[in-house]
């Protein structure tokens, strides 16, 4: 196990290294240039010139690729263009509302979804069933703004239970931290239960047709024993295959739920930098998230070992 | 003697004793609109004392296994409903009873055990855990004292180190050791009554005579009653006293064991009785003359683990054999499970690349060829599979597996039709039915599609492997004589594949026992079987069921 965790992190530098590259390329030969757009429409050739020399963009493509993985390697991510400070300290500054959102998004999504999957397989065929299947296309369908602005009008706008928008940091206390977040996280996970239920249905179908769930109900057990116990364990891989997906995914959705709801997150610091050309900020996000999503990814290996003994790694 | 019938409290015991523990009267199982029966069982009355064991035979289809769901009220989930009759025990009928008064009956009252114990168990759970889960919901003891119950229930069922046992996942025990985990789950709260579908059919010949004796001395010593399905006459004469033969869902004929098997008044159990194979093999010509079409020398399979840490292990699934076989031969491989009889059948096929040694095949050394060079001999060594329901595609006609192979090696499709034809008619199947997909057709007819399949490659070597044993013992026999007339009109060699020495005796000219991965024995199948040489062969025929018994001669 201990050699399985040492390979896959020693894995993560391979990786990292070409998402360095490829973004570092990319970046450069898009279209757009950050001391123009920096410069604002008035400025003369000279002045954009002068940010151009500022930001090191007139030296050789080669020469700033080193550079900046010569500071990436001693720690050091760059400063923003746009936002003129540290990379490192406005990722910083960003990371806790989008930690929160993808938390809570997940809670949400296993809470929800994993029971519904279950009873949907445990009542195969009945109207319960068809609720599930029949929520799960709809949830498929229904784009993320659509639903938050319908979440909005009539949770927040209507009904007045939640604020409309915004964010609270967790320093400011825990119910204005929840109810801030409550709509955009139950928002975000609507496609993720519908996708979670699904497998989990699928999944445990699947399982109460072995022949030991029929032992274990020779045994004398309860459905719900049986279900919980013997079925889900036996189910639990694909979904949390799924589930560790989803949470890879996530960060894309996030970019679209902090914009509805307003939500000074990673995901609007992406949209931002983007739009503005921000070289450094781009490309810490992106090596970022590759780092994140490949340690989603051995974490959900590892579970398997967790959840099935005849796994080994 | 005299001083027991004065005692009246023996007196009582024993009016206890007469008093049946499970009695089932005109119970009917309905099956769903539209199936090819109105009925799964039919009218079945039965009744179960202590220390008696009530064999339901019968073949696939029967309603044996539906009888023994019904009585645990196992069939719940299924669209199957008993309709009518009641399932009497300890004073209630079952079929009227609540759920939660069925559920604590279970494994307290009756207990059930399974014809797969590969996976009958929770592979995630460890054994002790599973066992465990019987003693938490069902009475009070605490950890310690249910631990000392599943270690003496563990002895009880003959498994060595019961720690090392319970600290195991399913994975890592054979067969029969799971099966007598499975025993242990289901006797551990000493049940009155023990319903066994089948839990030996999956087994070795040596596990499956063990586990027999296992059943029948805990019986005994437990006075508990026994419902015992199985298909297997050998079985039944075995451990039977009481037997009760089903076909289609209705009872043909029941009695006392010897009565049935010795004098069957029932045409159907007549003709199940005749078709299990006699272990007695038939005298045969040998074919010293013909030519040798395969020849195996010093052949061996090693599989190596190369881990990160530590030195690379190797386990040896086949070492040193040297077989042949001659045109119009039949040479049998019987081995159990683990003896390296399926590896050989792979290597000589070159489905895997043997590690060491040579297969000569028509005087050309096969095992070291690869890709094209191979090509040739791929077409003139075809395989039967074991089970017939897997070993055909399901979204394609059967013409159109038939006729596959041969247009691969460039026959004309209409040729090759025509062909698939003329076989067809040969394994005894319509020839209009090429274009009907398998699941239209019986285990029997498919497997003799699969054999129609082989014989269109026309090959010069036919392996059959276990190719009857997941067939009916009545459709058995049909096959296995469709096979020796196969051998007969085709002058193929045939390598023959088997666990069971029975149907070994009833095909083979010669006979190769293997053990651990070595041939342990090779002759004529008539030494084999008359004048068995070596202890491990001697073993395996002391362990076929009733082999006292010579039904096929009947």
């Amino acid at each position: 196990m201990a050699a399985f965790v040492i390979r896959r992190i020693l894995a993560t530098i391979p990786v990292l290294g070409m998402v360095a590259v490829i973004v570092f390329l990319i970046l450069r030969l898009t279209p757009g240039d950050p001391a123009t757009l920096l410069a604002g429409d008035n400025a003369t050739l000279a002045q954009i010139e002068e940010i151009r020399r500022h930001l090191g963009l007139d030296r050789s493509i080669v020469v700033q690729f080193v550079s900046w993985i010569g500071h990436l390697l001693r720690g050091d991510f760059g400063e923003s263009f746009f936002f003129k400070m540290p990379v490192a300290a406005l990722i910083a500054d960003r990371i806790q509302p989008t930690l929160s959102l993808a938390l809570m998004t997940l809670i949400f999504t296993i809470v929800i979804a994993v029971p519904m999957g279950v009873i949907a397989a445990n009542r195969r065929g009945t109207w319960v069933d068809h609720a599930v299947m029949t929520f799960s296309v709809g949830g498929f369908s229904i784009p993320v703004f659509v639903l938050g602005y319908l979440l909005i009008y009539v949770f927040a706008i209507r009904l007045n239970w939640f604020p409309v928008q915004g964010f609270k940091s967790f320093d400011a206390g825990i119910r204005p931290f929840l109810s801030h977040l409550l709509l955009p996280s139950l928002t975000l996970s609507v496609v993720y239960i519908a996708l979670v239920a699904r497998i989990a249905r699928a999944s445990v179908i699947e399982v109460l047709n072995e022949d030991y769930i029929r032992t274990a109900y020779s045994k004398g057990l309860t459905n719900r024993v049986v279900l919980t116990q013997h079925a889900l364990r036996n189910a639990a891989i694909p979904i949390v295959t799924v589930i560790g997906m989803g949470v890879a995914l996530l960060i894309g959705g996030a970019v679209v739920i902090e914009s509805v709801y307003n939500i000074p997150g990673l995901g609007r610091l992406t949209v931002d930098a983007v739009l503005s050309r921000d070289y450094p900020t781009i490309q810490a996000m992106v090596l970022l998230f590759s780092f994140i999503y490949v340690m989603i990814n051995m974490l959900v290996d590892l579970s398997y070992a967790v959840l099935d003994p005849r796994i080994r790694y | 003697m005299l001083d027991v019938t004065t005692n009246p409290e023996s007196k009582a015991q024993r009016a206890q004793q007469d008093e049946p523990i499970l009695t089932i009267e005109g119970l009917s199982v309905a099956l769903p609109r539209g199936a090819d029966r109105p009925f799964a069982v039919e009218n079945l009355d039965l009744e179960i004392h202590r220390k008696e064991t009530v064999c339901i035979v019968g073949e696939s289809g029967s309603g044996k296994s539906v009888t023994a769901h019904t009585v645990m009220g196992l069939i719940g989930a299924t669209q199957l409903k008993p309709v009518a009759g009641r399932i009497m025990f300890d004073g209630a009928d079952l079929l009227q009873m609540p759920p939660d008064r069925l559920r604590a009956l279970r494994c307290v009252g009756l207990s059930m055990i399974f014809q797969e114990p590969m996976t009958a168990l929770n592979p995630i759970m460890t054994c002790g855990a599973q066992i465990d889960e019987v003693l938490r919901w069902h009475t009070d003891l605490n950890a310690t004292a249910r631990h000392v119950a599943i270690v003496r229930m563990l002895e009880e069922v003959n498994l060595p180190d019961p720690e090392r046992i319970m600290a195991a996942i399913p994975q890592q025990l054979s067969g029969g050791q799971r099966q007598r985990v499975l025993i242990a789950m289901a006797l551990i709260l000493h049940p009155a009554l023990l319903i066994a579908d089948e839990p030996t059919t999956a087994l070795d010949v040596t596990t499956q005579a063990q586990i027999l004796r296992l059943l029948k001395n805990i019986q005994q010593n437990r006075g508990m009653g026994m419902l015992f399905i199985t298909h297997d006459f050998g079985v039944v004469a075995d451990i039977a006293d009481h037997v009760i033969v089903m076909q289609h869902g209705r009872v043909v004929e029941a009695g006392r064991a010897e009565d049935v098997l010795l004098r069957p008044q029932h045409a159907y159990t007549q003709a199940l009785i005749r078709a299990v194979p006699n272990p007695k093999p038939k005298s045969r010509v040998e074919r010293q003359d013909a030519p040798v079409v395969l020849a195996t020398s010093d052949l061996g399979k090693t599989y190596a683990t190369r881990p990160l840490f530590g030195a690379p292990r190797k386990i040896t699934a086949m070492h040193g054999v040297s077989l042949e076989v001659r045109r119009g031969e039949t040479l049998g491989i019987i081995g159990e499970s683990g003896s390296g009889k399926t590896t050989f059948a792979r290597s000589v096929s070159r489905l895997i690349e043997p590690s060491s040694g040579a297969i000569m095949f028509e005087g050309t050394n096969i095992g070291s060829l690869n890709g094209e060079a191979l090509r040739p001999y791929r077409r003139q060594i075809q395989i039967v599979f074991q089970d017939p329901y897997r070993s055909l595609n399901p979204r394609r006609k059967i013409g159109d597996s038939i006729v596959e192979g041969p247009v691969n090696y460039g026959i004309g499709r209409v040729e090759a039709i025509d062909r698939a034809r003329q076989l067809m008619t040969f394994v005894s199947l319509n020839p209009e039915a090429l274009d009907r997909y398998p699941h239209q057709f019986s285990g029997g007819q498919r497997q003799r599609i699969c054999i129609a399949r082989a014989l269109a490659m026309e090959p010069t070597l036919l392996i059959a492997d276990e190719a009857v044993s997941a067939l009916d013992v009545s459709v058995q026999a049909q096959v296995l004589e469709l096979l020796n007339r196969v051998r007969r009109e085709f002058d193929l060699a045939m390598l023959f594949i088997t666990h069971d020495l029975r149907v070994a005796a009833q095909v083979c000219d010669r006979v190769a026992v293997m053990s651990k991965g070595e041939v342990v024995e090779c002759d004529s199948a008539q030494a084999i079987f008359q004048r068995p040489q070596h202890a491990y062969t001697r073993s395996l025929l002391d362990a076929i069921p009733a082999r006292h018994w010579t039904f096929g001669e009947m």
